[in-house]
């Protein structure tokens, strides 16, 4: 790595600790919570109303943690809500009988830097690693690199928006279980780190940290990819209850 | 080339000495603005009434920042994106503005209106909002508490670390005019 760059992980480190010592955020943008549940279809929640829980949990997280309230109810009229809510919340049914959380809390510059695209069939893997580096490079310094992607390849409109946002859920630099995939993953990460963006932008060959691809079948007209873009503020945790 | 020390207010004899690249220790007193109150200032200027603020020789730190713990004088704060700022920012700058702080690239027409005022844009360690926090002695909500975190803050800040990412001659970095130092 580049001095320029070493000083700049250096100082995202220092960071780090005076977050932890002083219980701070690492960032001032703590972000939208997104709060992906997996709900065992054996589980019966009773007493009340499920999504109401979440946005208390959402409300009191952010109160009590002093995380900043970034939302805001209308998005033309842009009065903030005061304490976070509401949650983006997906919901999957799964078999068993565990609950399990997964909170997010998703920074919106890098938000802000990713896109989605409805590739025709055609353009094929080619196509597809041309709008993904393109994203990364449009995003330049706005998305704070070095940047983890989630990728969603296939699906529909929103099936590959939402994938992509899966994909950041991953352990940072796991590879996809599909061998072309794991393959593509390491060819995107490659010719990313090649484009001289670097930490904060500053050049260098640290733009992205991992680049996680999620595929889904899709229809015989589309190729749909969509580019979720995480900054070096990658925050989540899951929890079973 | 080391740190620059400055204190704001600045003047256009400061900001003539300013070069993309140059590492400057900002302290003194700074405002903060983002898109909501730069929103507002600009509906005021519409109408044609005065600002809450004088900016005259100030900086313009673009952050919301996170709420103060119990004795803390602020939470974390951080640079959030200034391109987004783009469209209201010329009108600061012909009021007298001399710097803001942000992340990320300018438009063509702020980087003309820097020229054509006298004027610089800083750069600082984006995501790095506990660190750049240490740097905060002071805060408080001086306009439009009813943001909440887009309110505007006046800060006392000593030794920011910043970058100047244009300066007011049409150069910026790290893409030009001053080669990659061994630091930042």
């Amino acid at each position: 790595m580049s001095i320029p760059g070493k000083r700049i992980i250096q100082n995202l480190i220092k960071n780090a600790e005076i977050a932890r010592t002083e219980g701070i955020p690492i960032c001032q943008d703590t972000g939208f919570a997104v709060v992906f549940i997996e709900l065992g279809q054996d589980v019966h929640v009773t007493g009340g109303d499920f999504y109401k829980a979440i946005n208390e949990g959402v409300r009191k997280g952010y109160r009590e943690g002093y995380l900043r309230k970034s939302i805001v109810r209308h998005p033309l009229e842009r009065k903030n809500t005061g304490d976070n809510t509401p949650a983006i919340i997906h919901t999957n049914i799964v078999p068993g009988e565990n609950l399990k959380l997964t909170v997010l809390a998703k920074g919106c510059g890098s938000e802000n830097t990713s896109a989605i695209k409805m590739l025709k069939p055609s353009e094929g893997v080619e196509g597809v690693k041309k709008f993904v580096i393109n994203v990364v490079k449009e995003a330049g310094p706005n998305a704070c690199p070095p940047v983890v992607l989630g990728v969603g390849i296939g699906g529909n409109f929103e099936k590959a928006a939402l994938i992509a946002k899966e994909a950041l859920l991953r352990p940072v630099g796991k590879k996809s279980r599909m061998a072309d995939i794991a393959c593509l993953e390491e060819e995107l990460l490659e010719e990313i780190n090649a484009l001289d963006i670097g930490p904060l932008g500053i050049g260098g060959k640290t733009t992205a940290l991992a680049v996680h691809v999620e595929v889904f079948a899709t229809h015989i007209a589309s190729l749909p990819v969509a580019v979720n873009i995480n900054c070096h503020a990658s925050r989540y945790k899951s929890a079973i209850l | 080339m080391d740190q620059i020390k400055l204190s704001t207010p600045l003047t256009d004899e400061v900001v003539e000495i300013l070069r993309a690249g140059h590492r400057v220790a900002l302290s003194g007193r700074l405002y903060t603005a983002r898109d909501a109150a730069h929103k507002k200032l600009s509906e005021l200027l519409d109408q044609g009434k005065e600002l809450p603020i004088d900016l005259k020789g100030q900086v313009i730190f673009y952050a919301g920042p996170t709420p103060a713990r119990p004795g803390h004088v602020i939470g974390s704060a951080g640079p959030t994106t200034s391109e987004r700022m783009d469209v209201y920012t010329p009108r600061l700058l012909a009021l007298g503005l001399k710097g803001t702080i942000g992340k990320g690239y300018r438009s063509q027409k702020v980087i003309e209106a820097m020229k054509k005022y006298k004027a610089v844009y800083f750069v600082t360690f984006s995501g790095a909002a506990a660190l750049i926090s240490k740097c905060i002695k002071d805060a408080r909500v001086i306009a439009y508490p009813e943001l909440g975190t887009e309110a505007i803050y006046e800060m006392v800040i000593e030794n920011m670390p910043l970058r100047v990412a244009n300066d007011a001659f049409g150069g910026n970095f790290p893409n030009n005019d001053i080669p990659h130092e061994n630091d930042y």
